[in-house]
């Protein structure tokens, strides 16, 4: 039973929820409506502009959708348990290829054996065409059991040496994807990745949903909207238990935390195995959505570009997580932009265009910009965010 | 929801038998004899007080039990189990709580999360249930928050609940510290210089805490401070190290007029071998 005003906390069940209030999970409501709205095709008034997603900006907001869920990955292991792995990419990559090859098209090719003189056929990429519902899962599994095998190394480690044997992984990672080629499809080629179908409803086709016709890019974001969704939840779950406060905890201070009975090695291993099941989810489903799947893609600098997320977002938060990809999602179209005005007409939008180049301009931006949030605002575009925030619940007061 | 003793909550150990063992223990860096055969005895609802200069070994004993320093020989009895080269969690998870010397508090989280941190091996539920947040989940949050609402009360931190650690004052990080040891249900609590920093009011709150925290729960509580005006008025026991040799134990009264503490603390009485000194 409750008493006193509305939304007076009485229990220490709503203490420890998520919303604490009903404004809260009215806003939260309200924002779900609009990009579920936006999504199917909608589009939103906002005093002088109107918003509405199509074409590229749709493609890229499911991009950093997804995206957003191994960022929220990458921040379980580096922003809440302190330990900076340079290796996203790697598990990114394994979560793709294992996608790829449980749901992906293999290709066997008839070769003639110049032994034998006779033709005889040859696997040349291997892949078993499943469903989704089972390689999406197998990915994330695959991932993770390659983080479970990397923990043990990881937790002996700390710091800057732990970023270096990290930043190992990604080498050894990239190596072995260009030259197992029966997997990867070898450089510069690739492989084709798997049919987006999951018991037989097909998200790479344009079919109709209860009454409304869905293009697949649709379908594509409101795929990556509840996927979001149900990771980002189970991650703000986990943050909020006994596991999130441990490894905080090991963060902030390992001795005290041993003291406390948590075993170190055992919860470095549960970050690294979740983190690397985020992240191995978003790697099978962002490449298969881009439709190629290029073995020289998982390189040091995606690594660093995810690093960029978690920075530029906020670290050890999940809203923060998600800023950030759709931030770095979005430079490119942001610069672009930019160019546009007459002040920024030194940018060249042609891709052949003299220096500098929209991708120059990209590139600079992203080191400048990591830089700049690291020295004013170290809490990232989540802090920015808490500070409006506060700044218009006492309005038009200062305090 | 009613303000509860801490007794309620929290296990009460009965009994006045010995719940800790030290024997013959040896600890050295290289050439550093920091403990040099320390033998003890720790009784269930005593309070035992650790002295001596700095430098003496007194960090280095707690350290040794709680797992952090392997001693080069000895043996640590606790509750029958023997602590060395066990692991500092596992022997947390037995029931030995500490404080540090220079607080080592979660700076970054709130005084509720560092107590709930406190709770950590009585929560039962694990990632897959944390992830799900299932009813089994809110449950044992629940149910520890409530133990730590009564710590909260007990130590007198209830206008300090949802505040960062890293902005309060020194002599109330003092008591949160205090209050996550007592989180994990101890058997034995070591405080390690409980009332260092603190004024005269904090120390003989401090001081009312500790007798309290005996009173109601019944532990064994290992006590280091040079403030000796609280060691003497609490203390059941008192050992004196120095340079890592124990030389003496005793009451209160025994320690402070025994001539080799008093030597220890105050340096070699020289007048007496100076010839026409004065005494």
């Amino acid at each position: 039973m409750r008493f006193g005003r509305p939304g007076l906390i009485s229990d220490y069940a709503t203490d420890i929820a998520i919303f604490r209030s009903n404004v809260a999970r009215f806003w939260f409501a309200v924002l779900l409506v609009a990009v579920t709205v936006l999504g199917l095709g909608g589009s939103i008034p906002l005093g002088i502009m109107t918003i509405s997603l199509d074409g590229e900006s749709l493609f890229m907001l499911t991009t950093a959708l997804f995206a957003s869920i191994a960022a929220i990955g990458l921040n379980i292991v580096t922003g809440v348990a302190g330990q900076v792995s340079l290796g996203h990419a790697f598990f990114l990559g394994v979560g793709a290829f294992t996608a790829a090859v449980i749901g992906g098209a293999g290709e066997v090719r008839r070769v003639f054996d110049l032994q034998t003189g006779q033709f005889v056929e040859q696997v040349m990429l291997f892949g078993l065409e499943m469903d989704m519902l089972i390689w999406l899962p197998l990915a994330g599994l695959a991932a993770s059991l390659a983080g479970l095998i990397v923990a043990p190394i990881a937790f002996r480690l700390r710091g800057l040496y732990l970023a270096v044997v990290t930043l190992g992984l990604v080498f050894i990672g990239e190596h072995l994807f260009r030259e197992w080629d029966i997997i990867s499809g070898g450089v510069g080629v690739g492989r084709p990745t798997p049919v987006m179908s999951l018991l037989g409803f097909r998200f790479d086709r344009t079919s109709e949903v209860l009454g409304i016709t869905l293009t697949s890019s649709r379908k594509l974001f409101l795929l990556a909207l509840v996927l979001l969704i149900v990771f980002g939840l189970a991650a703000k779950n986990l943050l909020r238990s006994k596991i999130g406060r441990a490894l905080s905890a090991i963060r902030d201070r390992d001795i005290a935390a041993s003291m406390m009975g948590i075993d170190l090695s055992r919860y470095k291993t549960i970050a690294f195995v979740i983190s690397s099941f985020y992240a191995g989810i978003t790697g099978a489903l962002i490449y298969t959505t881009i439709g190629r799947l290029l073995p020289e893609t998982f390189n040091l600098l995606l690594s660093v570009e995810y690093i960029a997320m978690i920075l530029i977002g906020g670290v050890a938060t999940i809203s923060g997580s998600i800023m950030g990809a759709a931030f770095i999602t979005f430079l490119p179209l942001i610069v672009r932009w930019l160019a546009g005005f007459p002040v920024f007409s030194f940018i060249s939008t042609q891709p052949g265009g003299g220096f500098p180049t929209v991708a120059h301009i990209e590139e600079i931006l992203f080191g400048l910009l990591i830089v700049v949030f690291l020295i004013f605002e170290p809490l990232g575009l989540y802090g920015i965010w808490i500070r409006i925030k506060n700044y218009w619940k006492s309005w038009p007061f200062s305090y | 929801m009613r303000a509860r003793l801490l007794g309620e909550v929290l296990p009460r150990a009965e009994g006045n038998e010995a719940i800790l063992t030290v024997e013959d223990l040896h600890l050295s860096f290289q050439a550093v004899k920091a403990i040099q055969g320390l033998d003890f005895t720790l009784r269930k609802g005593e309070i035992f007080a650790v002295i001596g200069p700095n430098g003496a070994g007194k960090t280095s004993v707690f350290n040794c039990i709680s797992g952090f320093y392997k001693p080069d020989t000895g043996s640590i009895r606790f509750d029958g189990q023997e602590l060395v080269g066990m692991k500092p969690h596992r022997i947390a998870n037995l029931g030995v709580a500490r404080t540090f010397q220079n607080i080592e508090l979660f700076p970054q989280m709130t005084v509720l999360d560092n107590l709930m941190l406190g709770r950590h091996r009585h929560l039962r539920y694990g990632s897959p249930a944390a992830m799900l947040r299932v009813g089994k989940a809110i449950r044992e949050e629940v149910r520890n928050r409530e133990v730590v609402e009564a710590i909260v009360e007990f130590l007198e931190l209830e206008p300090y609940r949802k505040a960062f650690v890293a902005m309060l004052p020194y002599g109330i990080q003092k008591k949160v510290e205090l209050g996550r040891a007592l989180a994990t249900e101890p058997k034995i609590l070591l405080l390690d210089e409980p009332a260092a920093g603190m004024n005269l009011e904090e120390t003989e709150d401090m001081a009312r805490f500790i007798t309290d925290i005996r009173r109601e729960l019944g532990i064994g509580i290992i006590l280091v401070d040079h403030d000796m005006r609280m060691v003497m008025d609490l203390a059941d026991r008192v050992l004196a190290l120095d340079f890592g040799k124990p030389i003496a134990t005793g009451t209160p009264e025994q320690i402070q007029n025994h001539p080799d503490v008093i030597r220890a603390y105050l340096g070699q009485d020289q007048s007496a071998s100076i010839p026409g000194g004065t005494e």
